[in-house]
């Protein structure tokens, strides 16, 4: 909790969340940023192998071979996620498959299977974007600061 | 009849004469699947959302209790339920099925002991000859309105519960055979400023206490009074809070006689981190596994402490703090 949320609690409030805390499991951080990077760094290589094969069997180059590499990912992750699978495999590797594409696919479409029962427009157009739809927003205004901090240190530097 | 502050003793004893317990296919993998009336081995029991499933499951539930205790639906006088979904619709859309007049009733996962202490409340004094009360909760229903999508693979911290799929129906009447309700305890909105959704248990533990410790108070009694008090959804980390939190302001109870409905209805093989939760938790371990156990005489007076999280996403999202409730009613048997 924040030093600012905790500023607002009552003595007696502050000393209970001390006791409850010191009674409650803790997640091991170690353990999951191990689980992590070894889960995440799978998904990645996976990805690679998928790439090359792109690149070796039909007539891609690296950088145009990312667009169907990064669609069979999504739907590995899809047909996962419609399995039941994907949640029992997130809650064991944590961050290792949220990170990467395959987490962004299954929030859309778990989020798209859960709003099913309220039809395609109130259901699922409206709701499938639930979870995604503040990674987009920050990602692209996160990706707009960037371009334009880019921009102005070129224009600076004259290249 | 009040007495104390908060309790109230029920001097005609009304009679839990049966009672109806639904539940899902987690449950029916847990250690109290022979306890249930009914299990089913689909999260939908064949209907087009999770929504109507829990409707249908509770009115399994009380078909099963007016069943087994041989009257017509049109015997009972009031229906008293709840659940966990917006606008409890569950709840209404079965009475709407039974056509019995109806209360609906909402202490988020304490409503199996509200309506069972109301129930009890309006047989005792003789506005009515029978009642049913009710609790029912979703896995999927109440995920959907609480938390993430079902198949969404965000990892839940160690605190987490997982959600009872599960429908608990009592049969009160004023005349029969069986477990008795004779004193009910309603708890004050205790909230001592925990505002994680994953982490329920620490969050209701002092509701628990706060309750039993008027439970106490009121009747003057302790804990020896008890063969076993059960808290509601505290869990394994809720649990042992209130354990601690008991032993803290001097309430001794045994660590054998005192259990939680969230530990006892799934295997500590089953994943489900700290433990069950929901309405239907208390409703389908209470009125199922441990009336079981009373009617077989290992147990002859329990105190069922069920604990609710009055919370709304809405709350939850603008930072508030999560004001938790605890109710107690006593159940006793003569043997």
């Amino acid at each position: 909790m924040s030093e600012k949320a905790k500023k607002k609690l009552t003595p007696a409030q502050q000393e209970y969340q001390d006791f409850a805390q010191a009674r409650e499991p803790k997640r091991s951080v170690l353990f999951n940023c191990v689980k992590a990077f070894f889960v995440g760094g799978s998904i990645c290589l996976l990805g690679q192998f998928i790439q090359d094969f792109f690149i070796w069997n039909f007539d891609f180059t690296e950088k145009t071979a990312g667009n169907p590499t990064v669609a069979v990912l999504i739907l590995l992750s899809v047909i996962l996620t419609s399995a039941g699978l994907y949640d029992h495999f997130g809650q064991w590797a944590g961050a290792g498959t949220a990170v990467p594409v395959t987490g962004f696919a299954n929030s859309i479409a778990s989020a798209a299977i859960e709003h099913r029962t309220e039809g395609y427009v109130l259901g699922v157009g409206s709701n499938m974007f639930k979870l995604a739809g503040s990674v987009i927003v920050f990602g692209v205004f996160a990706a707009f600061v960037i371009a334009l901090i880019k921009t102005t240190l070129a224009m600076l530097g004259g290249s | 009849m009040l007495q104390g502050h908060q309790t109230w003793v029920f001097k005609n004893r009304p009679v839990i004469v049966a009672t109806g317990t639904v539940a899902g296919p987690f449950e029916g993998e847990g250690p109290l699947a022979r306890d249930f009336d009914l299990l089913h081995d689909d999260l939908w029991l064949g209907q087009e959302s999770y929504e109507k499933a829990e409707r249908k499951m509770l009115e399994e539930a009380c078909e099963q209790a007016t069943s087994k205790a041989g009257i017509q639906k049109d015997d009972v006088q009031f229906f008293l339920s709840g659940d966990l979904v917006n606008q409890i619709t569950p709840s209404s859309f079965a009475a709407r099925t039974l056509a019995v007049p109806y209360l609906g009733m909402f202490g988020a996962c304490s409503t199996s002991m509200e309506s069972l202490a109301l129930g009890s409340l309006i047989v005792n004094s003789g506005s009515a000859q029978r009642v049913m009360c009710a609790a029912v909760s979703h896995n999927a229903t109440v995920e959907k309105q609480f938390r993430y999508p079902t198949e969404y693979g965000g990892q839940k911290p160690p605190t987490a519960q997982w959600t009872v799929t599960g429908a608990g129906v009592a049969l009160l009447s004023a005349q029969g055979e069986g477990p008795r309700t004779t004193a009910a305890t309603i708890g004050r909105v205790i909230d001592m400023g925990i505002s994680d959704p994953f982490n329920m248990g620490s969050a209701m533990a002092p509701a628990a206490v706060d309750t039993i410790t008027a439970h106490f108070r009121d009747l003057n009694i302790d804990a020896g009074y008890y063969d076993l008090i059960a808290t509601g959804d505290l869990g394994r980390v809720g649990h042992g809070i209130a354990r601690d939190l008991l032993k803290k302001h001097g309430i001794k109870i045994p660590d054998d006689r005192f259990t939680d409905c969230g530990i006892l209805i799934y295997s500590e093989e089953q994943p489900v981190i700290a433990g069950g939760s929901g309405c239907g938790c208390s409703a389908v371990v209470t009125y199922g596994h441990l009336l079981n156990r009373m009617k077989k005489g290992e147990l002859q007076r329990i105190l069922v402490v069920a604990t609710g999280a009055l919370l709304s996403p809405l709350s939850y999202q603008q930072k508030d703090s999560i004001p938790c409730i605890a109710h107690a009613v006593t159940i006793e048997i003569d043997h």
